[in-house]
């Protein structure tokens, strides 16, 4: 056991690197003035100022929230800064030949050669240092298809009236206390819009990263498919190594209009803090999506990273005959804490929603699923199906499960599955004596119990996660 | 090739084995027979070095001390168990688990690793030979299998290894007549004279299909009679009670 705990301690975050950009950055803490300043940074109309205008004093009354298990010293919102941006050597890059070269060599460090996932994969890749988009590749041949994909704040200066229409209509100000955070002091993010009847011809992909220190991080993305369109979109994220916490308070809103179809697929992989429980990212988000009439939303996460990870993906399934579906994978390790999971508002007629969860927990890590199925009066014939397993590594890890049911039409039929389980020692020695280390036995295991939600990922990003979900629990056998 | 002498085991302060000698030469298969409760599982427990026994004695294979060896060193070696209760791993492909075993063992017997392509094309004719369905190899390991299918699935994969030492405990207990045919055919097949076996079993009628070149009877930790086949015939007529009575004696 001794020498579990010394790898574990060992355990290196292989995306620790900070990169020294030149940045522009706002003084700390939050205030009216610091958002008027983000907006006038940003050039944005009357309207949106006085949108995140209304939601920093709606902030102004809230307290944070405490119903989740998570546990931390209290965040001090008047310490970290708002507003950080790599200092473009152009202004404004058109195209990547054109992005800072520093900034390149940091996404070649992570594996994201941009102009090789451009090139190669044909997926398309919007990338967002701190807070700001630095690259959107593939945008002429998404144009063809009259896709947009674009930053966040391209999308407000080109095309207002569609971020107009739908900013905050799955996910209002109001909505929660990170929510209504971002919404008064969002940097930048995504938007991805795909017209009727047009299914977008490549992966749509972000990549995150927190790059300047006492740094929040504070995205949008907003995703809109009209009347019968189909897209799929990856998001992934990583961090420098630092002893601090940063906070990282996102908002997705996905709106699937009739016949629409949206899957979206996270790798989060934010630092996690060392291997006492010093440092990490804090990773209050808020995800949600609503569907239309026989629409389609699907969640699927790798959560690996992050100190805390907050975040309930959730889909408002409004739209008869819509779907909801909801898979997610969540590894703590070391003294890392997860709470998380999905709510499905059924309001529609023959609803369905699914749920499968997978946690898994090692060294002094929590992990918790919680986990709202809402059956509303009007939704006669609604199905709902959870299975929400969990997997121990080691005797100092817990599991929790918080499902919660509420369901107010009777034709309704809702199923509810959950186990806990430790790594089998009959497993991990009928493995060994075929010749497989103790280490590659465990991730074998742990990798076949996370089967059916790996299978819901991109191809690509199947093999990426398999790989981060054995970083993620090196050492951790026991 | 194997050398054990003096073999004792406990396990939470029971003592199981009571100082077993066996030797067993390459191309050779010996059986190990005996009542419930002689110690049989531990001994091939002991012998893949599962976690959990105290053991004292000595355990040479090839010259090499066996019990300092980890359970993979002893597998990628030629060491190959087939389980009495094989293991079930959901989500695990079975194909992918037989590849990555198998190129584990290649590893280390200076081999390049089998592409998915040319493994695949090795994995049918084998499956093909022991009348395996080829679906087989997409299922998660042994999940869902009835108890012959993981017997066969046991069989398939001591095939794929080529095991030098080929250890199967209890593998026809629970077995229909056809699937003991099947598992008796597969050793029958990996018979050579660089290969050796160690059979244990409960029941005579697996020793009636593969004629051992020894038969052992293990009671109460140890050895008390060895034989050649015939001795298998003869415990089959009288049972165990009078040779355990004879060897107490």
């Amino acid at each position: 056991m001794s020498d579990v705990v010394e790898e574990l301690v060992e355990r290196e975050y292989a995306f620790g690197f900070h990169t020294d950009l030149d940045t522009d950055i706002a003084p700390k803490g939050l205030s009216e003035d610091v958002v008027r300043l983000i907006s006038a940074k940003k050039d944005e109309p009357e309207w949106l100022l006085e949108w995140r205008l209304a939601a920093y004093r709606h902030f102004l009354t809230l307290d944070e929230p405490d119903w989740s298990s998570v546990q931390h010293p209290p965040i001090d919102y008047q310490d970290m800064h708002y507003w950080a941006a790599p200092k473009p050597k152009a202004p404004g890059p058109d195209s990547l030949d054109e992005v800072d070269p520093e900034v390149r060599a940091m996404f070649d460090k992570l594996g994201i050669s941009i102009a090789e996932q451009e090139r190669l994969s044909g997926v398309a890749v919007d990338a967002i240092i701190d807070s700001v988009s630095v690259a959107t590749t593939f945008k002429a041949r998404l144009a063809e298809s009259g896709v947009i994909f674009c930053s966040f704040s391209d999308a407000v200066r080109d095309h207002p009236e569609l971020v107009r229409r739908y900013l905050g209509s799955v996910v209002p100000y109001r909505d929660n206390f990170f929510a209504t955070l971002n919404s008064a002091v969002f940097s930048d993010g995504s938007f991805a819009y795909i017209p009727a009847g047009v299914t977008c011809p490549m992966e749509l992909s972000t990549y995150f990263r927190i790059n300047t220190a006492q740094t929040g991080q504070f995205e949008r993305t907003l995703i809109v498919a009209e009347d019968g369109a189909t897209v799929s979109y990856l998001e992934g994220c990583t961090a420098p190594m630092r002893d601090e916490n940063q906070l990282h308070a996102a908002v997705v809103e996905l709106v699937a209009l009739d016949d629409a179809s949206i899957k979206y697929s996270t790798v989060q992989n934010w630092y996690p803090g060392d291997a006492d429980g010093k440092g990490g990212i804090y990773n209050f988000v808020t995800k949600r999506g609503r569907c239309g009439d026989r629409a389609k939303i699907s969640w699927t996460q790798v959560e690996t990273g992050s100190a805390i990870t907050w975040k309930y993906p959730s889909v408002i399934l409004q739209g008869d005959d819509s779907v909801g579906e909801f898979y997610s994978v969540a590894v703590t390790a070391n003294h890392q804490q997860a709470d998380t999971g999905t709510k499905m508002i059924h309001i529609g007629r023959n609803t369905s929603s699914t749920i499968v969860s997978k946690g898994i927990s090692a060294g002094h890590a929590q992990n918790a699923y919680r986990g709202l199925v809402k059956v509303l009066r009007s939704a006669e014939g609604a199905r709902s199906h959870t299975q929400c397993d969990s997997l121990l590594l080691g005797s100092t890890c817990g599991a929790h499960t918080f499902p919660y049911i509420e369901v107010k039409n009777d034709t309704a039929q809702v199923e509810h599955e959950a186990s806990t389980t430790k790594v089998d020692e009959d497993q991990l020695f009928y493995c060994r004596q075929r010749g497989l280390s103790q280490e590659d036995a465990t991730s074998m295991i742990v990798n076949g119990f996370c089967r059916e939600v790996f299978d819901e990922l991109p191809m690509e990003f199947a093999v990426e996660a398999q790989a981060l979900l054995r970083v993620s629990l090196e050492g951790s056998v026991g | 090739m194997l050398h054990i002498q003096g073999l004792t085991a406990s396990i939470a302060g029971t003592t199981i084995l009571r100082g077993l000698d066996l030797d067993i030469a390459p191309g050779e298969v010996h059986a190990v027979m005996g009542p419930n409760g002689a110690g049989k599982s531990t001994l091939s427990n002991v012998l893949t070095g599962r976690e959990g026994y105290e053991v004292g004695g000595t355990v040479t294979y090839d010259g090499n001390d066996l019990l300092a060896m980890s359970p993979e060193e002893r597998a990628v070696r030629g060491i190959f168990l087939a389980f009495q209760y094989p293991v079930e791993i959901p989500g695990v492909g079975n194909m992918y688990f037989l590849r990555t075993a198998l190129n584990a063992v290649r590893h280390e017997r200076g081999e390049d690793p089998l592409d998915a392509m040319t493994f695949l094309r090795v994995a049918k004719e084998q499956m093909a030979a022991l009348d395996i369905d080829p679906a087989f190899l997409s299922r998660s390991v042994n999940s869902g299998f009835s108890g012959g299918e993981k017997k066969r699935n046991e069989v398939l994969q001591m095939t794929m290894l080529e095991p030098r030492l080929a250890i199967l405990d209890e593998t026809d207990s629970g077995l229909d007549i056809d699937a003991l045919r099947v598992v008796a055919d597969g050793v029958s097949r990996l018979r050579s004279p660089d290969r050796s076996m160690l059979i244990i079993t409960h029941y005579p009628r697996l020793l009636d299909l593969v004629r051992p070149d020894r038969v052992h009877v293990l009671s109460a930790g140890r050895i008390i009679r060895s034989g050649d086949h015939t001795l298998a015939d003869e415990l089959e007529v009288d049972g165990y009670a009078s040779t355990v009575a004879a060897a107490a004696s």
